[in-house]
């Protein structure tokens, strides 16, 4: 039981980073029609220059760590929105090369990350608190994934409600529903595109220096490992539907956890999973949008 | 000599022509500093050149799934992998049964194409149930799932992170060592028009054009009454077996394999050679992958050079990144090359001719989703 329980929180906090990378893939994709490669970039820069800044306001302290979260965030929404701005928004409405311009940016950027911060991971320092458990119906649960789940509960509020109750939330949801629709109203979407691009890179920021916190360590290759599984996630879910990114993270990831342990196929039962979907409800769980 | 050069005569000239060239390098002398590590009849350079080959022969392979059918594919290195490993673990398997060398060479030869064709036809037949993005995910998924599988030492045959080596006593002598490089260089210059022409081949078939108009208007191929299915699936697993025997020249090239071959990564490779070559000319993925791998071996080279070293770190680590600059390079040629090196190369020489501008190659337009 008490292992049970620990497999399932231990779950839902990876569930937290995938949706933090995916909900931004998802928006992106759903408004967009572009399948954003260099997300997994997004999260890494945020990752290193969060840890850089991090560390000299305070190592190993709340503060560096608040500070550092802040920073990913401020990040990750610049890097993105400047991306959409330079390299997607000249190739309006061309889809494939799009993707392609992502990709060549996300083989590029972990290049250069490699470059500047070296091949190896580094292990970096946190509070106290985060390297100890709390004790839930007997299981021993580490106390940084309360942190994780704490943060993507607030980010999926954060996005729920702008989404809701602002105008550009209106254009974004018109846009991803029916892009020539709103186009033909006279709204400019693409102020709206560079908004989402930037919503989504804030929270693929904070998931970066959280992958951080989870992993211990800084690496290069952080961003793309975990961009995969955030494929994985967003396809499941439904392109372009945020509660069926966050359904689908916290399925995938407590799917994998539990595969891992009995057996140890995890990235298998993901993949199996994915199949699935795809084979029974090519749309996705939650998916409606058609491109 | 304009209208002999276009025509089916000219062309075929001009293909045996390059063959022939590149088939007696290895007797030459020909130095290109900068571009070569040394003269063309050494082990090094040819070497070099006969993986830029292979590279090229996937990348044709690649070509048809992505440039002829239009299908965007993130799978691609599975078969390359299946191809390499396929070989190797096939002719350690068979070499303690005490067959003579050479039936256990060709037994393992065959059974690797099987492998290769099942493995396509099996991913290409779920896969193809979806299109589009879709389809580049499960595509993904499952080359994600044989890398998982390859780096973990399954069954204690993929060697996990090591690799597996070629077994050498049962490989044809002529093949082995670096005393026969030459004769390694031309199995791959072989490789690859034996690919080339598999691909013209494919093209120039009735399932070709179904597959082409399938990429162009779907609809209206299936009011036609013919099955994009199909045709689509036959692509996917003739593309699989042709990677497959890229994979296997690479196996015997190298001598060895490892997990490298079968990730994401090198499948976007893949996909940056054929973009940057050119998508939707077979020339575009030849080029592509000759100057990739070029390019890929002198910037490493480059970034060791003392001048670079010597550059503060703002220059010197972008620098000495060759996959930073390959990248952006990448980018480069997709906004602002579209055609890529070859459809530069048509672009000029049709200004030239004072003939119709250029148009952008229809491929790319029309993968989309």
């Amino acid at each position: 039981m008490s292992i049970l329980v620990l497999l399932l929180i231990t779950g839902v906090g990876l569930g937290a980073l995938y949706f933090l990378v995916a909900s931004g893939l998802s928006l992106i994709y759903g408004l967009m029609g572009v399948l954003n490669f260099a997300h997994g970039s997004f999260l890494t820069l945020a990752g290193f220059i969060g840890w850089e800044v991090g560390r000299r306001v305070g190592d190993g302290t709340w503060g560096g760590l608040l500070v550092g979260m802040l920073v990913g965030v401020v990040v990750g929404a610049l890097v993105a929105a400047l991306t959409e701005l330079v390299f997607i928004r000249p190739l309006y409405e061309r889809h494939i090369e799009q993707v392609l311009v992502t990709v060549g940016l996300g083989l590029a950027s972990v290049a250069l990350f490699e470059g500047i911060w070296g091949t190896d991971p580094i292990q970096i320092r946190l509070p106290a608190w985060l390297g100890e458990t709390t004790d839930v119906l007997g299981a021993n649960i580490p106390n940084d994934r309360w942190l994780l789940i704490g943060c993507a509960i607030l980010v999926l509020a954060l996005i729920v409600l702008f989404l809701q109750r602002t105008s550009y939330g209106l254009v974004i949801r018109a846009g991803v529903e029916n892009r020539t629709m709103v186009t033909a109203l006279g709204i400019d979407v693409r102020r709206a595109f560079t908004i989402v691009f930037a919503i989504g890179g804030a929270a693929a920021g904070l998931g970066g220096v959280l992958a951080s916190v989870y992993y211990g360590q800084v690496s290069a290759h952080q961003g793309t490992s975990l961009l995969i599984f955030a494929f994985i996630v967003t396809v499941i879910g439904g392109l372009g539907s945020l509660t069926g990114a966050a359904i689908a993270s916290v399925l995938v990831a407590v799917i994998q956890q539990l595969a891992n342990f009995y057996g140890g196929w995890g990235d298998f039962a993901v993949v199996l999973a994915l199949a699935l979907v795809l084979l029974f409800r090519p749309t996705g769980l939650m998916g409606k949008v058609k491109h | 000599m304009r209208t002999f050069l276009h025509s089916r005569w000219g062309k075929l000239a001009i293909g045996a022509g390059v063959v022939a060239i590149a088939a007696i390098l290895p007797l030459l002398d020909i130095r290109i500093p900068g571009v070569l590590p040394g003269p063309t009849y050494t082990p090094g350079t040819l070497s070099m050149l006969a993986y830029a080959m292979l590279i090229a022969a996937l990348a044709l392979s690649y070509h048809l799934i992505f440039g002829v059918a239009g299908m965007l594919s993130f799978g691609h290195a599975m078969f390359f992998a299946a191809g390499a490993y396929g070989l190797g673990i096939l002719l350690s398997l068979l070499a303690p049964t005490g067959m003579p060398p050479e039936a256990v060479f060709l037994l393992a030869i065959a059974l690797t194409l099987v492998l290769a064709l099942v493995l396509g036809g099996l991913v290409g037949a779920l896969a193809l149930r979806v299109t589009g993005i879709s389809f580049a995910m499960v595509t993904l998924a499952f080359a994600q799932a044989a890398n998982v599988l390859i780096r973990r030492n399954t069954a204690g045959l993929t060697g996990g992170e090591e690799g597996v080596r070629i077994e050498t006593d049962v490989v044809p002598e002529l093949l082995v060592g670096v005393v026969n490089t030459r004769n390694l260089y031309w199995l791959a210059l072989g490789i690859l028009v034996l690919v080339y022409l598999a691909c013209l081949w494919l093209e120039r078939s009735r399932l070709g054009h179904v597959v082409a108009a399938a990429r162009e208007n779907e609809l209206r191929v299936t009011v036609l009454g013919l099955r994009p299915y199909r045709v689509r699936l036959f692509v996917f697993a003739a593309a699989a077996v042709l990677g497959a025997i890229a994979g296997m020249g690479f196996m015997l090239l190298q001598s060895s394999a490892t997990p490298r071959i079968s990730t994401a990564d090198f499948t976007l490779t893949l996909l940056v050679i054929v973009v940057l070559g050119g998508v939707g000319y077979r020339w575009g993925a030849i080029v592509g992958g000759i100057v990739y791998t070029l390019l890929d071996q002198r910037l490493a080279d480059l970034a060791s050079a003392a001048w670079i070293q010597g550059l503060p770190d703002v220059l010197r680590i972008p620098l000495s990144e060759p996959l930073f600059l390959l990248g952006m390079l990448f980018v480069l040629v997709v906004m602002f090359a579209p055609g890529g090196i070859v459809g530069l190369a048509h672009r000029v020489s049709r200004r030239r001719g004072g003939a119709r501008d250029a148009t952008r190659p229809e491929a790319l337009q029309d993968v989309e989703a």
